[in-house]
């Protein structure tokens, strides 16, 4: 490199050497102080700092805007992809009495004993049946056998409940249970709420005006119902299904604890507890009861759980397919939809293939990624010769042009799919046409529409000015003396044009492409309108389960697989062609 | 008008017009000669066809009638890359996807030559311009100066006989344009190429050239050698045009071979040398350059004097620069040399300006 004092030409002025050189010296040296000895970087960011906080400041409403509208949205959406709490949380007791069944044959008494309590909780809340859709994803006839199973739960410990009574009508009172269950002074808590209620009635009762009345309305709620730490002890199940009993009494109808005779369940739960002997020495409310009822449910005939389930309710419960896929399915955070999103399944055994003829998605990441291609290289062979015109015209005329380029985005985007409906049906103008040329007979007309052809010609179409108008300004910024130097450099037309012209081109080209295929790879209505079966998206299918099947996750793995796809292919276009060469003018 | 024969002309118009809306003429009946081995120069202010004519002579605008032959040949229908010409662009026009070797190396690849005489050629036309160590850089990883070298490079390495340059100085500060200038007119000489070079700037086209052709409204004012053209200028424009000039409107009174008296519009009656005046009564513009005007002659000295007021005086390092007002006008300007002695005039003051009548030529007004 030559030194600035002996260059052909000594410049004052700052030139790429001079920086260059500049830099050097600057590497060279310590580092440069302010006037008054701090660092000069430090002065010069505090210098900035008001400046980029006043940007920033500036950008705030958008930022905002787009983080609360935009960026949360899709985190959440994405999350969803892997979220599969549905099943845990619906069914608490069952995935842990799971976790030990090796997966083959029904599983035993226990782990229906637990499903029996998760279900009816599940019913109570109307959950059941969204546990059921969600396993319906991974197992046709999971929801039916939800929705069934859910109807008829609650017979579940009838038989026992009777015997409980029969034993003592104790059992049967809502008071019994409380005084059991309830924690220390809940009790006369709940006196003192029950009380101050009826005080406040009565004064509502005396008062002469309705606004009065009102002033006096008495609002607060009932105590909440906790499960004293001895009944926990002695009775784990009992406790936790009755503290579920009481938590739901209390939230969901409204009512008092008190009051309400406890399910079925909560006496099969007893029975359980009682049998398992958990409650020997129990000496804390009710005790004499408790003891009396100890020594009798030996003598209970208690009908089995599991038999109930597979022979009353549904034999597909005796299934082991259904067990595993509950099982496979437990964890809080699935793989599941991305499985189901390739093509693939988890079932008990591992990783398989998805039967062949419910594999669809491969095909159709596939479909998606080879007609983005083919409408994207029908948008350059269109799009160039246009925009090197456009360029080249005056400016004048290039305007006019201009418009008629950007007419398309002044009708709607449904007028303008629907019009292609109607000239490219069969019927349509374009095989009119076709016909009355004598191309093609009239026994033969072309399927141009509800096809892949009908998708790629109006995308194409629809997509068109995304092409030109990043290469039109790309183009417009070349001068034409680049062209004509070439020639007279002895370069013919075309080598002028694909050695000099071309490559200046290349990043309106970049730019074009890019936008191109990420618009048209999540493009939805037009394939929707004009694809058929066979010239859909991955896009409709991703509608298909946002608004219809209502499979979000699955929905959320494919929208999470199509942004990768398209991050890589950013990333594979950067390595290869350079994202700097990349310009929109 | 230069009248050498078409046969042994280098490169050759003859009657070319050029329109480029079919109602006006752009290019006016130009014919222009010019010899092998000639630094020729179209002179011109903007739109006076000069870059047409050149755009013509390179194969980019195609003549609306008339022929311009190259080496004897007629090269209308040639298209450009087939003519062999070298060319300069003011934007440079080096191609930003290449590097400078590869700008070079262009010219030859489409000529088929092969690699190592690439190199060679390549190298020998850097160092010309002395840009030897600057192969591997990007176009715009260079500054204006280096770039125009390079561009001329460009232009030479492929050993065309023509080049043509389209204002390629007109991006670049004074000082390095001086420079260029010279190595421009260096390297032509040196190689014995014709060049066909097309500026502005009247210092440019008379430092440079053997001959100026001056274009006004698409028609050669004047062609002749640099000298010849101040000294000597054929018409008002021409006059005006290169150089500083002072004018003054008048009537011809008398007609003489060697020299005509003209009345000036403030009545005061002076000698000039007719140049395009043909008879008494023509309204005419008497030129004198302002370096040729002495003020306060010595007595006897100068054959025409005139009272003047000094207006404004200028210190120019150099020159003086004084404006005065004389017959009426108050633009005329006299330039006289920084001398050891030389009197520094102050506005108002009343002196007598003088100049030979050789000086004082009568042109079209």
């Amino acid at each position: 490199m030559a030194d600035a004092t002996t260059g052909p030409d000594q410049f004052t002025g700052p030139t790429p050497d001079n920086a260059i050189r500049e830099a050097d010296r600057a590497g060279r040296t310590e580092p440069m102080v302010a006037a008054d000895g701090t660092p000069l970087k430090r002065s010069l960011n505090r210098a900035l700092r008001r400046q980029k906080l006043r940007a920033l400041a500036l950008i705030s409403p958008l930022l905002i805007f787009i983080l609360v509208t935009f960026v949360a949205p899709i985190a959440d959406m994405l999350f969803r992809s892997v979220e599969n709490q549905i099943v845990s949380e619906t069914l608490p007791r069952t995935v842990v009495a799971l976790e030990d069944w090796d997966g083959t044959g029904v599983p035993d008494e226990e782990v229906f004993r637990a499903l029996a309590a998760d279900l009816v909780v599940a019913e109570e809340l109307k959950n059941h049946t969204r546990l059921g859709s969600r396993l319906n994803y991974e197992m046709t006839g999971m929801s039916s056998l939800m929705r069934q199973t859910g109807r008829d739960v609650d017979e579940i410990g009838e038989v026992l409940t009777d015997q409980f009574v029969e034993l003592d009508p104790a059992w049967e009172e809502p008071a019994t249970w409380v005084s059991l269950m309830a924690r220390d002074g809940w009790v006369e808590d709940q006196a003192e709420w029950v009380a101050a209620a009826e005080e406040a009635e009565a004064a509502q009762d005396a008062a002469a005006t309705p606004e009065e009345r009102r002033a006096l309305a008495f609002d607060e709620p009932e105590p909440t119902f906790r499960v004293s730490d001895a009944a926990q002890e002695a009775f784990p199940r009992t406790a936790r299904i009755y503290g579920q009993f009481a938590d739901i009494t209390q939230t969901e109808d409204e009512d008092s604890p008190t009051e309400e005779e406890p399910w079925n369940i909560v006496y099969q739960a007893l029975y359980e507890d009682l049998s398992a002997g958990t409650a020997q020495g129990y000496d804390g409310p009710e005790a004499d009861l408790v003891a009396r009822s100890e020594a009798a449910v030996s003598d209970f005939d208690a009908p089995s759980v599991r038999s109930f389930f597979v022979d009353e309710i549904d034999e597909d419960w005796a299934d082991p397919e259904v067990w595993g896929t509950i099982q496979a399915f437990s964890s809080p955070y699935t793989a599941g939809y991305f499985l189901s999103a390739v093509d693939l399944k988890l079932t008990p055994d591992g990783i398989e293939a998805q039967d062949a003829d419910q594999s669809i998605y491969i095909l159709l990441f596939e479909r998606t990624m080879f007609m983005s291609l083919t409408i994207m290289f029908s948008c350059i062979l269109l799009g160039y010769p246009i925009a090197f015109l456009l360029s080249n015209l005056p400016m004048r005329t290039s305007n006019l042009l201009l418009i008629l380029v950007l007419l398309p985005f002044w009708t709607s985007l449904l007028v303008r799919t629907s019009a292609w409906k109607v000239l490219l049906q069969q019927q349509g103008v374009i095989n009119d046409i076709l016909v009355w040329i004598g191309l093609v007979s009239d026994t033969n007309r072309l399927a141009l529409i509800n096809n892949q052809t009908g998708t790629i010609i109006a995308m194409t179409h629809i997509l068109l000015p995304f092409m030109i108008l990043p290469l039109y300004s790309v183009m417009k910024t070349i001068p034409p003396s680049y062209v004509r130097a070439a020639k007279s450099l002895g370069a013919t037309n075309w080598t002028a044009f694909w050695r000099v012209y071309f490559p200046q081109s290349v990043p309106g080209i970049g730019a074009g492409c890019i936008l191109v295929f990420i618009l048209s790879i999540g493009y939805y209505i037009t394939p929707e309108l004009v694809g058929g079966t066979t010239g859909t998206f991955i896009s409709n299918r991703i509608a298909y389960h946002i608004s219809s099947s209502l499979n979000w996750g699955l929905a959320a793995a494919l929208g999470t697989i199509l942004l990768v796809l398209v991050l890589a292919l950013y990333y594979l276009y950067d390595r290869i062609v350079g994202i700097d060469n990349v310009s929109l003018g | 008008m230069l009248d050498t024969g078409s046969e042994q002309a280098f490169v050759a118009f003859e009657r070319v017009q050029k329109s480029y809306d079919g109602e006006t003429l752009v290019v006016k009946d130009l014919n222009l000669d010019i010899a092998k081995g000639e630094f020729l120069t179209m002179l011109g202010p903007s739109g006076s066809g000069k870059t047409t004519c050149l755009m013509m002579l390179a194969g980019f605008e195609t003549a609306t009638h008339g022929e311009i032959r190259l080496q004897g040949k007629e090269i209308n229908n040639i298209p450009p890359h087939k003519r062999g010409i070298g060319m300069v662009f003011q934007n440079y026009a080096l191609f930003p996807h290449m590097t400078v070797a590869e700008n070079l190396s262009f010219p030859l690849e489409v000529r088929k030559i092969g690699k190592s005489e690439r190199e060679t050629k390549i190298k020998r036309a850097l160092d010309m311009v002395q840009m030897g160590q600057f192969g591997g850089r990007r176009p715009a990883q260079l500054s204006g100066g280096q770039q125009q070298r390079i561009a001329l490079a460009r232009a030479l390495v492929f050993e065309p006989e023509l080049v043509l340059m389209d204002e390629p100085l007109g991006a670049l500060d004074k000082q390095l344009r001086e420079t260029l200038q010279f190595e421009i007119t260096r390297l032509a000489h040196d190689l014995g190429i014709t060049v066909v070079y097309v500026t502005h700037d009247q210092t440019e086209a008379l430092t440079m050239s053997d001959r100026v052709a001056v274009f006004d409204d698409g028609r050669i004012q004047q062609l002749a050698a640099p000298d010849a053209l101040y000294e000597e200028p054929q018409n008002s424009f021409v006059a005006q045009f290169i150089g500083e000039n002072n004018t003054l409107h008048g009537t011809v009174k008398q007609m003489g071979k060697e020299s005509c008296t003209v009345e000036l519009a403030s009545g005061e009656v002076i000698e000039a040398l007719p140049v395009n005046v043909s008879q008494v009564g023509d309204r005419t513009l008497v030129s004198i350059r302002p370096e040729r005007v002495e003020i306060d002659p010595a007595p006897g000295t100068m054959e025409h004097t005139l009272d003047a007021e000094v207006k404004e005086f200028i210190y120019m390092g150099d020159v003086f620069r004084t404006r005065l007002a004389v017959a009426g006008k108050d633009d005329f300007v006299v330039k006289t040399r920084n001398r050891a002695n030389q009197t520094r005039l102050r506005p108002g003051q009343k002196i007598r300006i003088g100049w030979m009548p050789q000086d004082c030529r009568a042109l079209d007004p």
